[in-house]
């Protein structure tokens, strides 16, 4: 217990060096605010701007969650298929790759045309980078169980129902929340890409208006609150990971917090 | 549940068909008969086919010819299901259960007859009979190599299988809990109805254990020489020391390494 708490005391002291540091290193060589404001300036203007700041949150944490959801379920299910059918997953592997190695955000412009400004292009791009690892990692975790289980199983009687509720799904469940955690800060960078280029709300719009009108702290500002949310959903996900996976915490020892 | 079945294998033979063109013969002119409610251990090297012997046994992989007979009935045509229990090298149970829980496995699936406060009851009395009253609620990684296994011995129990099937299930414990697990294996066997199929590389093991040992040999795997082990039951830890059993160990022995 004292332990963890000489911990968190130690990370919450890495953060403060840091900004203590940046504030020091802006004062002493005399950086000019519209190239690096100081932390301090920084805070005033988020104070300033909170009404702002916080309505633009939410259509970011709304593409958000909408598009690691789709990818969430549409990974979980693709992810099914590569793991039984060796049909389906040595037909869509190398498209999986070749989908992959494409760089989603190069294609932010094309879903401007295709699905205008409003929330759909945010969703489409955050679905599509947080979908690789959980497809991934799903199909990875479904396929590690050990099969002589699942013939002890078979030979019990059960059916295909009862290997996948009762082994395989829980077997795999360690790995599909570990891509979830890596997804979740994904969809972020995905929503957020998608802001900068078609959109007129949500803090990916915030940061790259206050950067075209040199308001460079309330572009800090965009890019403080932004990091808090995706803190603040990537919590989310390890929170849910503990309720589901208790045992595995315990399995782990101490408990790792982020 | 009918009892143990009478197993009767004769002249079996079993081909792998390899890369290419080429096959590997895995068994060859294999028979044995084992009668019911008897303990059987297979002995010889490694690669003389002792786990492709208990694959055909449990009908996950077929011969290439020759008979395997389950009272009579050929074993392509008997439904095993829910018939036979595994104890495995590893444990393999499953993380999130606890003892109780990884126990009730086995149940769950091969006796949705049976209403589940008597599963649980008679999940815990198996717990208890393998020495881990007090664990029932423990996750397997909070057990000992040798609790896991325990565990797993009671999860194949529980289900009350006319076969058990142990491949090397002793192998990865430390000599200590070995032989005190061997011990009990034989106290658990005399209150079951159960055939124990043992394969092992330890020949003391299968001589202190067995009714019948079953001396194999690698590349094609063969029966070298089945031998019924006469001592009395119950037996015990003493027994390794009696002169009988060493030559009997020795014997065994020579077969496998004849040079020696």
């Amino acid at each position: 217990m004292k332990n963890t708490l000489a911990r968190i005391a130690g990370q919450i002291g890495v953060f403060f060096a840091f900004f203590a540091l940046w504030e020091l290193a802006v004062d002493l060589l005399h950086v000019k605010p519209v190239i690096l404001p100081p932390p301090s300036m920084i805070f005033v203007s988020m104070v300033k701007h909170w009404l702002y700041l916080l309505q633009n949150s939410w259509p970011t944490f709304l593409a958000v969650s909408f598009g690691f959801g789709i990818a969430a379920v549409l990974g979980f299910v693709i992810a099914i298929g590569i793991a039984y059918s060796r049909w389906v997953s040595e037909l869509t592997y190398p498209f999986l790759i070749a989908a992959q190695v494409i760089p989603k955000v190069a294609l932010a412009p094309l879903f401007l045309i295709w699905f205008g400004f409003g929330l759909a292009p945010k969703v489409v791009i955050a679905a599509l980078i947080a979908f690789f690892p959980i497809v991934i990692n799903t199909a990875r975790g479904l396929m590690s169980v050990e099969p002589e289980l699942i013939q002890y199983m078979r030979s019990l009687g059960a059916n295909w129902r009862e290997i996948f509720f009762k082994i395989s799904l829980p077997w795999a469940l360690p790995y599909i929340f570990a891509s979830f955690r890596i997804s979740i800060t994904l969809a972020v960078v995905g929503a957020v890409v998608g802001e900068f280029v078609s959109s007129d709300t949500g803090l990916g719009y915030v940061i790259s208006y206050a950067n075209t009108s040199l308001d460079t702290d309330v572009m800090f500002a965009g890019i403080f609150v932004l990091s808090v949310l995706g803190m603040l959903l990537f919590l989310v996900v390890v929170l849910i990971e503990r309720l589901f996976l208790s045992w595995q915490a315990a399995v782990e020892g101490t408990p790792e917090t982020m | 549940m009918a009892g143990a079945p009478h197993i009767h294998i004769e002249d079996l033979n079993l081909h792998y068909r390899t890369k290419g063109n080429g096959s590997v013969t895995a068994l060859q002119g294999v028979t044995i008969d084992i009668a019911p409610r008897s303990f059987v251990s297979i002995v010889g090297p490694s690669g003389c086919g002792k786990t492709t012997l208990l694959k055909v046994l449990s009908g996950v992989l077929r011969p290439s010819s020759g008979k395997v007979l389950l009272e009579n009935t050929p074993i392509g045509e008997t439904d095993l299901s829910g018939k036979v229990g595994y104890v495995f090298q590893r444990p393999l149970l499953l993380p999130w259960r606890t003892a109780l829980d990884n126990v009730l496995l086995t149940t769950e699936i091969a006796r949705k007859d049976m209403p589940l406060a008597q599963r649980k009851a008679e999940a815990r009395e198996w717990l208890k009979l393998t020495g881990l009253a007090g664990f029932e609620d423990r996750l397997p990684h909070e057990l000992s190599g040798g609790m896991q296994q325990r565990v797993s011995l009671s999860r194949a129990l529980a289900f009350r299988p006319s076969i058990l099937m142990m491949d090397e299930p002793f192998a990865a414990l430390d000599e200590i809990t070995r032989e005190t697990m061997q011990e009990e294996l034989l106290r658990l066997w005399s209150v079951t109805e159960s055939t124990v199929i043992f394969i092992t590389h330890s020949i003391s093991e299968a001589v202190l254990l067995s009714e019948r040992v079953i001396v194999m040999t690698a590349r094609p795997g063969r029966v070298d020489e089945i031998i019924d082990i006469p001592f009395p039951r119950p037996r015990d830890e003493e027994l390794r020391g009696r002169p009988e059993f060493t030559s009997l160990v020795q014997h065994i022995r020579h077969k496998l390494h004849p040079r020696v």
